[in-house]
């Protein structure tokens, strides 16, 4: 119920302060395009960005530092972590 | 895919269960809290790698499965009334009450259909003029931001003819109820993913200091799913009881505010009742006066039947950790995916559908 999987920003319409416009984000994964709204999203994402999707809403939008934090945690608990990853 | 492959990868994941091994020094109980954990522990085969002493509880977090008969009941005499149309996410379809499911209510001319999302069940309302579209609200956290949403967007669009029947929870209230019964014994929790990217880790640290419980937010992939076991283990390990975030890319401290206020104009808490767990204070959400207008049980005034649970079913203790699927006597005879008795079968990340799926034997 509560899965959703990250997928591209690549078009932005409306603002996130007028909830009069349609909020709304074209997002893309693996090749599959569609439409999502931003009327609950936390950061107002731009193109490129990469957002978490549930039941038609991004709710959240991932910022780049927070992966990488993500990921040194990764890297101090498996000792054998490839390097390649982290780059 | 970016966010995503590089939690997944093999070599890292191996990497993990070796140190998974080294850090379980004594038995310990750990409850996987959310359904989608459930399934995706199943998935991944992380059962069948878990070091000796380290014993995985499925918790109550599947919506459907906590959804009561009575509500069940009362979903399914609102699919029946003339003139009214519902709208639901596919998991509740065949999800039996005390008489019947929604399927048989719709094999017998009610009207239901299956959105992927609640804003799919404003368009049904704008498409279908002649009748109320109602939307039944089954979810946690993470569903009612879309669900606030949406009752914002009927209300900018001006469609009359659409309503809510509220019945979302909310998962703190009940991991009190969980943590509070002495039968359960447990040294730590797998927090939800994107229950807590709505409500922010932060939401966890009553529960660590009251009940001295190690917690750990976890996400979905492989290596996300053993970093934070190993992180628990570590914790219950050393005596300690912190909140800790391995979801760090999806889920703040403080989780997403923007949602949180969205909710909070729409929803109040309010009591309510789960399969399972019984009444519990404060941990459902009901729709304010100001927005009454959308609220199906004001509009059409809902009463709740009484309802019994089905006969020999233990979806109750199951959701609760006490039993697991195979002590349950209906378990893969009787009760199957294919002719389900009771919601944790029939929903696909209930915890008997996960055991009957990914083999008998786990």
């Amino acid at each position: 119920m509560c899965l959703a999987i990250p997928m591209r920003v690549t078009e932005v319409h409306g603002s996130p302060e007028d909830f009069t416009t349609s909020q709304i984000a074209i997002v893309d994964a693996d090749g599959i395009s569609r439409e999502v709204r931003l009327d609950v999203v936390d950061h107002w994402p731009s193109v490129g960005d990469y957002v978490i999707v549930h039941a038609g809403f991004a709710i959240h939008s991932l910022i780049e530092a927070e992966a990488l934090k993500n990921l040194s945690l990764l890297k101090e608990l498996a000792a054998q972590m490839p390097e390649e990853l982290l780059s | 895919m970016k966010y995503y492959d590089e939690y997944r990868d093999g070599a890292s994941a191996r990497a993990l269960v070796a140190e998974l091994r080294k850090v379980v020094t004594r038995p310990m109980r750990i409850m996987e809290v959310c359904g989608s954990h459930t399934m995706a522990i199943f998935r991944n085969g992380i059962r069948s790698i878990l070091p000796d002493g380290l014993e995985l509880i499925s918790g109550p977090g599947c919506p459907v499965c906590v959804t009561s008969a009575s509500h069940m009941d009362a979903f399914i005499a609102m699919a029946d009334r003339p003139g009214v149309r519902v709208a639901i996410f596919g998991d509740l379809f065949r999800v039996p009450g005390s008489r019947g499911s929604l399927a048989n209510a719709s094999s017998r001319g009610a009207k239901v259909d299956i959105v992927y999302s609640p804003i799919d069940a404003l368009d049904l309302a704008a498409r279908h003029p002649q009748d109320l579209v109602v939307f039944l609200g089954v979810g946690f956290e993470t569903t009612t931001p879309t669900i606030a949403a949406t009752i914002l967007a009927a209300r900018n669009r001006n469609i009359s003819n659409f309503a809510v029947f509220a019945t979302q929870k909310t998962v703190p209230p009940a991991l009190t109820v969980l943590l509070e019964d002495p039968e359960l014994q447990l040294n730590g929790l797998l927090c939800p993913g994107h229950v807590s990217a709505i409500i922010g880790a932060g939401a966890y640290i009553p529960f660590a200091e009251k009940y001295h419980i190690a917690c750990v937010v976890a996400g979905f992939e492989t290596t996300d799913l053993l970093t934070s076991l190993i992180m628990l283990a570590q914790q219950i390990g050393a005596g300690e009881a912190r909140v800790e975030n391995a979801y760090a890319r999806a889920v703040s401290w403080e989780g997403n505010t923007r949602a949180q206020q969205m909710v909070a104009e729409i929803f109040e808490p309010c009591d309510t009742q789960w399969r399972g767990l019984g009444l519990i204070p404060g941990s459902g959400l009901k729709i304010r006066e100001k927005y009454r207008d959308f609220d199906a049980e004001v509009r059409l005034h809902v009463t709740l039947p009484p309802a019994d649970e089905p006969k020999g079913c233990r979806c109750g203790d199951i959701l609760k950790g006490i039993s697991n699927p195979r002590q349950c006597p209906l378990f893969g005879n009787r009760c199957t995916p294919a002719s389900p008795v009771g919601p944790c079968m029939v929903s696909s990340e209930g915890t008997c559908a996960a055991f009957h799926k990914y083999g008998l034997e786990v």
